[in-house]
């Protein structure tokens, strides 16, 4: 169901949500939301894991009858021999196809098994991602860091290997991600007895600098952009660089109207300023930008249409 | 593994004038750059024209010292040229090894170079055995630098899984999130780590007094906030003063800087080749007394006498320092 | 000998001998610099263009547009052209407040550093010969003010730090 110009991927929710909304989420998205690929899988902190155990399964079974492609995440930064060892699992399986967050993947791959890259891996040039490419990649969610010159070249070199390149078009976007955990940090707690305070913010906990203004969001071990990407208006340019699918991240507000949105944007029925306004009454406390692509830094807040 | 008596000192050089002064203060291998966006200290400045850098590994070569050539920033997409005439170059001077973190890079150097001595760049974040493996494996890298979030235990867990040489950060700049994966940065200035070799950069840092109070921003963001006449440090963004929920402070790292100098038995018991210390972007005063200091320490734990620790306090940030993540309880 | 000359002497020594020290200064060396030793009435500007480096001193209030300002005691300043001292470390402690266009100063801190220069010998080598007549009491009287400073005014062999 590939919105015209786009396939719509859904990324995996990073935050700690309890398992009914995580259970809810997910069946909503599966009955309601026009994408066609959905990762999904703990990617931010091995701690939770055991919390979605029991949702996990139920949720990848409702997407799959829903007609949705399921592929699994897995961890962005893999230390503990307990990771180690789910990375391996995930391989164990064959039906579904795995995103490889973490180099560390590459050595569990088995030989040949296809698979996708995703925005924590450092693909920032043509011969990096021929080389992914060649070991089985077919599809890169590209570092979010990118500038527009450098996601086109590698759009097209991703066409000359008949491999997709896709966007982080909508959410905070990962900027960082480390062994401390800073919601246990801020806590006054420690990651091993961090009592899973990151529960407390569906959205991410914000950073404001010491005047007041907002600039960051902590999740745990992993730090986000304060600002939410919101790149609905840019899908014109997007398209005509090659760009193949674009990747929207789980957030609260309302996700299924932003996946509307978008793919009504893809397919072209709506104009762009339309699509950043209806993506904008879905979340209407989200600062937006598209910095990074289009403007002198991540930060720089959304040019008026 | 190593026996604690062969760690090898790997000491920074951001000028030719520091990189003598490396070599006469002790140091077995000197990291290095060259002047342009290869490599991931690309301050205004610093760093090594391609006379320089040939200059320097004589020198080096002649005092019986080994030259590591970082080219550890991610080639930009169109112009791939640039990193690979770095390590074409660098293979060419004879260094003794180059410091790589792209994987295209790493392909080709492999490729191009069979035999030049390849090292996986802290940049790369190698965090395991299994992602060393996958270097080992697929381009024949000799050492990888450990990312500044493992434990010592989990050092020693990866050396008994590996059989490539590892080198661990000893003293200098921490980064608190896992190094070659952060886009902090850019995100609050445009310039990039991973892209520009340059993080919260110089040219986007303004200090400013406001109501008896200085305040250093980056990008616009205000990172500190100190009285008039009081320490303020170089406003690292994740070194900065921030607020988040009820919590005032340093939300990632306090302006703290690593030694670990009272660990290097531990580090050497499990199984660390060589010992890095930060900072090419110091000066040639920083460069002589830690590096004098380091190969003072290293002597003694060969000679089996005390490691001395702490007396390099003054030339750290904020003067205080951290053991980081070499301690379980950091994180 | 009048504090301008020593200055003049100075811009035209490193020019001649520190040709280097421009190349590694690249766009930063078209900047104006305010080198403010704190502890003294007057204050310098330094231009340093490749194609002729001027250091004037001025009087505080008179200084002019600059780009960027070091600011800190005597001592520091030398001992971190000497480099017998650490720039970020003088500044973590502020002993050395910067003030403007962070990026140039750094850039010049580096391409100092790099330099090995010796003040003493910088202001004395246009002289050519006679400047070992000169420069060994001018050194007698600098080591002489080094004591009561507490810094070395000449670089010395092997100065390391506290």
């Amino acid at each position: 169901m590939t919105q015209g110009r786009f396939g719509l991927t859904v990324g995996p929710l990073l935050f700690n949500w309890p398992a009914d909304r995580f259970a809810d989420f997910y069946a909503r998205l599966a009955d309601e939301a026009p994408v066609d690929r959905v990762v999904i899988g703990e990617s931010v902190c091995s701690k939770r894991e055991p919390f979605r155990e029991e949702c996990l399964g139920p949720a990848i079974e409702r997407l799959e009858r829903a007609g949705k492609r399921v592929v699994l995440a897995s961890l962005t930064l893999v230390t503990l021999e307990r990771e180690r060892r789910a990375a391996r699992e995930l391989f164990a399986q064959t039906q579904r196809e795995v995103e490889i967050d973490d180099l560390t993947l590459m050595n569990l791959l088995p030989q040949g098994a296809p698979f996708a890259v995703g925005p924590m891996i450092n693909v920032y040039n043509e011969p990096t991602l021929g080389y992914l490419a060649r070991k089985g990649a077919r599809r890169f969610c590209l570092p979010p860091e990118l500038p527009f010159a450098s996601v086109a070249i590698l759009a097209r070199a991703a066409a000359g290997f008949g491999v997709g390149v896709e966007l982080w078009a909508y959410g905070r976007m990962p900027l960082a991600i480390s062994g401390r955990c800073y919601h246990a940090r801020v806590h006054g707690l420690s990651k091993d007895s961090c009592q899973f305070v990151c529960d407390r913010d569906a959205d991410g906990l914000a950073v404001r600098t010491a005047d007041g203004t907002d600039f960051l969001a902590i999740n745990g071990v992993q730090t986000l952009s304060h600002k939410y990407a919101n790149l609905a208006g840019d899908l014109d340019r997007l398209a005509g660089a090659g760009v193949t699918s674009l990747r929207l991240s789980p957030h609260s507000g309302d996700f299924i109207a932003v996946t509307r949105a978008f793919a009504r944007a893809a397919a072209g029925e709506i104009a762009p300023r339309e699509a950043v306004e209806q993506v904008r009454a879905a979340v209407p406390d989200a600062a937006f930008t598209n910095g990074f692509l289009f403007g002198d830094r991540g930060a720089a807040p959304l040019p008026a249409a | 593994m190593t026996s604690p008596g062969s760690l090898e000192l790997v000491c920074p050089a951001g000028t030719p004038a520091a990189f003598r002064t490396a070599v006469e203060a002790g140091a077995h291998a000197v990291y290095c750059g060259f002047n342009d966006e290869t490599n991931a200290r690309n301050f205004p400045g610093l760093n090594f024209s391609r006379a320089e850098m040939a200059d320097s590994i004589g020198f080096a070569h002649r005092h019986g010292a080994k030259v590591l050539i970082a080219v550890n920033t991610f080639p930009r997409a169109g112009a791939f040229e640039l990193w690979t005439r770095a390590v074409d170059d660098a293979a060419g001077m004879q260094a003794d090894a180059v410091i790589l973190a792209d994987l295209g890079l790493l392909d080709y150097a492999a490729t191009t170079h069979p035999a030049l001595r390849l090292h996986v760049s802290v940049q790369a974040a190698a965090a395991n055995a299994d992602a060393i493996a996958f270097y080992a494996r697929n381009f024949g890298v000799r050492r990888v630098v450990l990312p500044r979030v493992l434990s010592v235990q989990e050092i020693a867990a990866i050396n008994r899984d590996i059989d490539i040489e590892t080198e661990v950060f000893i003293f200098g700049g921490l980064c608190v999130m896992a190094e070659g994966r952060c886009s902090l940065s850019s995100y609050a200035t445009g310039k990039s780590p991973n892209m520009n070799g340059a993080c919260s950069p110089a040219s986007h840092v303004e200090y400013r007094e406001e109501g008896g109070d200085l305040v250093s921003r980056i990008g616009g963001f205000a990172i500190h906030r100190v009285k008039a006449g009081q320490a303020a440090p170089y406003p690292t963004l994740c070194k900065g003063s921030f607020e988040a929920g009820d919590y005032r402070g340093h939300v990632f790292e306090d302006p703290v800087s690593l030694d670990a100098a009272s660990l290097i038995p531990q580090l050497a018991a499990a199984g660390v080749t060589a010992l890095k210390i930060e900072g090419r972007q110091r000066s040639r005063a920083y460069t002589q007394s830690v590096v004098r200091s380091f190969r003072r320490a290293l002597d003694a734990l060969a000679a089996g006498r005390p490691v001395p620790a702490g007396e390099l306090r003054a030339l750290t940030e904020g003067q205080r320092t951290t053991s980081g993540a070499y301690n379980k309880t950091w994180r | 000998m009048p504090l301008n000359l020593v200055a003049r002497r100075l811009a035209s020594s490193l020019a001649g001998r520190h040709p280097a020290l421009f190349e590694r200064l690249g766009e930063q060396a078209s900047k104006t610099f305010v080198i403010d030793p704190t502890d003294l009435p007057f204050v310098f500007l330094l231009e340093p263009r490749p194609e002729g480096p001027r250091l004037v001193a001025a009087r505080r209030e008179a200084a002019g547009a600059w780009d960027a300002r070091v600011a800190g005691p005597l001592a520091a300043l030398i001992g971190l052209v000497h480099g017998a001292y650490d720039g970020d470390a003088l500044f973590f402690s502020h002993d050395l407040v910067i003030e403007g266009d962070t990026e140039a100063v750094l850039a010049l801190r580096n391409a100092i550093d790099n330099e090995e220069i010796d003040l003493v010998d910088e202001v004395f080598a246009p002289l050519g010969p006679l400047a070992a007549l000169v420069a060994a009491p001018a050194r007698r009287l600098a080591a002489l003010l080094g004591g009561l400073t507490g810094v070395a005014l000449t670089r010395g062999a092997g100065g390391s730090l506290a």
